[in-house]
């Protein structure tokens, strides 16, 4: 396997078992049990409510592009030889958005709310990135 | 709880800049200490009687810059009762402006200072391509190389064009405008103007963002002094009272944005109008934070100058530039004048200096009211104030 060269997670206590999740290829957000609402990214307290309550569930890993943009400049180590390549914010079915890219996809036909479902990249032997491509 | 005219401000003062550059490779701490001076002298104090010190900056880090407004009131040998280094990005200064008004109006100190300063370009520190840590809330967008800010201002400018049908033309009128009034500035960078085709044909930063919709890379520094009611009446400058003030904030995370198409200058800027007890149509001239020119259009329709999605039609025909009826951004702004990083204090040294009718070629006509907006962050924060004369 090639040497990855951009930037990987510093996973810590909060996001131990996001990761961990995804390497098993499960797309795992957290659900407040006392005021329901799905959250990303994972912590410790409700952004809405401030209960500790939190529970993992698994995504369907399906949602649809909220934003996203064709960066035409480099905007990290290790993807110049990428450019120009695509982020997005995908909002998941569940509400909650996150930044991702779409893979396998014709940077024309992209658009906002076109739907997207989650692919796993094993970029390391520790870490696999949640990755989208339209959906067929 | 207002804060109406409890203070206003009575000196300011920008650093020259060679394309850009401070001359003589001055440090960013010989730059504050050079505006700071004359902002004092034009106001007609002295170092003595400042005892509020507000200072927000990227320099020094990680080091002495880490506690800016210590590391400032050492050099420049203040010893302030009141001390300010709220950093939320290139609104800090608007935001500063709301603190010091109110901390004299609790009476905690009577003269405050407001500093910024960069050598960002020079010293060659403003590099996309380094990217930023993956630690902590970061670590779910510093892996996708997303180019910071600029990747999130075109996130927010796409999501605009599909909910509304904005267009890259109506976006590029923005820079447009702004360097015709930049053309009317000696100090700015860039003065030849520009056509919508010239952006629209300028090369992708992150789509659908050109680099004429960017702003400037310089370095800078400035200085902003506000005074007491009382204190006014000893100091040479004619006051530009602060009327209304308002500041939120709502990410860090562009993924966190609730509404890539609104930012909080809806919640800032309505206070800041409630504050002043003055309209929409009451205002002779608006400086925005341009960033970008997706900053300035967003803006506009969460200040309530026009509905969501209007921002394009708003702008057109060359309505903000020098004739318009609409005076923005007077100086050429950060798209054409000076960015300095942290741009958000030459909103308010373009605002003063036009209350006070010391524009020259681009003053704007009897201006007597004016707001002041800025932006830092990736749309993360804003901060209204709402400034008038005599």
């Amino acid at each position: 396997m090639q040497q990855y060269e951009k930037p990987l997670p510093l996973i810590d206590s909060d996001t131990r078992y996001f990761w961990e999740q995804c390497k098993q290829k499960r797309l795992v957000i957290q659900k407040c049990m006392k005021c329901k609402k799905h959250i990303f990214y994972p912590r410790s307290i409700c952004p809405h409510c401030m209960s500790d309550d939190m529970e993992w569930v698994e995504s369907s890993g399906r949602g649809k592009i909220y934003s996203y943009t064709v960066a035409h400049r480099a905007g990290g180590l290790g993807f110049q030889e990428d450019v120009p390549y695509v982020v997005a914010l995908i909002e998941l079915d569940e509400g909650v958005r996150m930044m991702s890219t779409i893979v396998d996809c014709d940077r024309s036909e992209l658009k906002c709310d076109l739907p997207v479902e989650v692919v796993f990249d094993p970029v390391t032997p520790d870490i696999t990135l949640p990755k989208f491509r339209l959906s067929r | 709880m207002s804060i109406k005219r409890s203070a206003a401000i009575v000196g300011v003062a920008e650093h020259e800049l060679e394309k850009g550059k401070v001359p003589g490779g001055k440090t960013v701490l010989q730059m504050q200490a050079t505006v700071a001076k004359r902002a004092l002298e034009e106001a007609g104090l002295t170092k003595d009687d400042v005892d509020g010190l507000f200072v927000a900056g990227s320099w020094g880090l990680p080091g002495v810059g880490s506690m800016p407004s210590v590391t400032m009131a050492e050099y420049l040998g203040i010893r302030p009762r009141y001390t300010d280094s709220t950093n939320i990005g290139g609104s800090s200064f608007e935001a500063h402006v709301g603190h010091a008004a109110a901390a004299i109006q609790a009476g905690f100190c009577e003269v405050a200072l407001i500093l910024y300063g960069s050598t960002q370009r020079s010293n060659r520190s403003r590099n996309l391509s380094k990217g930023r840590p993956s630690e902590y809330t970061a670590q779910f967008e510093s892996i996708w190389g997303m180019p910071a800010p600029v990747g999130a201002y075109a996130m927010a400018a796409q999501r605009h064009m599909h909910e509304y049908g904005t267009t890259s033309g109506q976006l590029a009128e923005i820079a447009v405008s702004t360097r015709k009034w930049a053309k009317l500035n000696p100090k700015a960078m860039y003065r030849e103007e520009i056509t919508v085709d010239d952006v629209l044909e300028s090369p992708w930063i992150c789509e659908p963002l050109h680099l004429l919709d960017c702003c400037l890379v310089t370095d800078g520094a400035g200085a902003v002094v506000i005074a007491s009611a009382e204190r006014v009446r000893d100091c040479r400058t004619k006051p530009v009272w602060i009327l209304g003030h308002g500041e939120a904030h709502t990410h860090t995370l562009i993924s966190s944005m609730p509404d890539l198409t609104v930012t909080t200058a809806k919640e800032s800027g309505q206070r800041a109008f409630e504050m002043a007890g003055v309209t929409h149509d009451d205002i002779d001239l608006v400086q925005i934070y341009d960033s970008f020119t997706i900053t300035v259009l967003i803006t506009l329709e969460s200040l309530g100058f026009c509905k969501p999605g209007e921002g394009g039609d708003f702008v057109a025909n060359g309505r903000t530039a020098p004739g318009g009826d609409f005076p923005m951004n007077t100086n050429g702004g950060g798209l054409s004048y000076a960015h300095p990083g942290m741009y958000g204090i030459f909103l308010l040294i373009e605002a003063v200096q036009q209350l006070r009718g010391e524009c020259g070629e681009r003053q704007v006509p009897d201006a007597k009211l004016a707001l002041v907006n800025g932006t830092g962050g990736v749309l993360s924060s804003t901060a209204t104030c709402i400034l008038g004369r005599d």
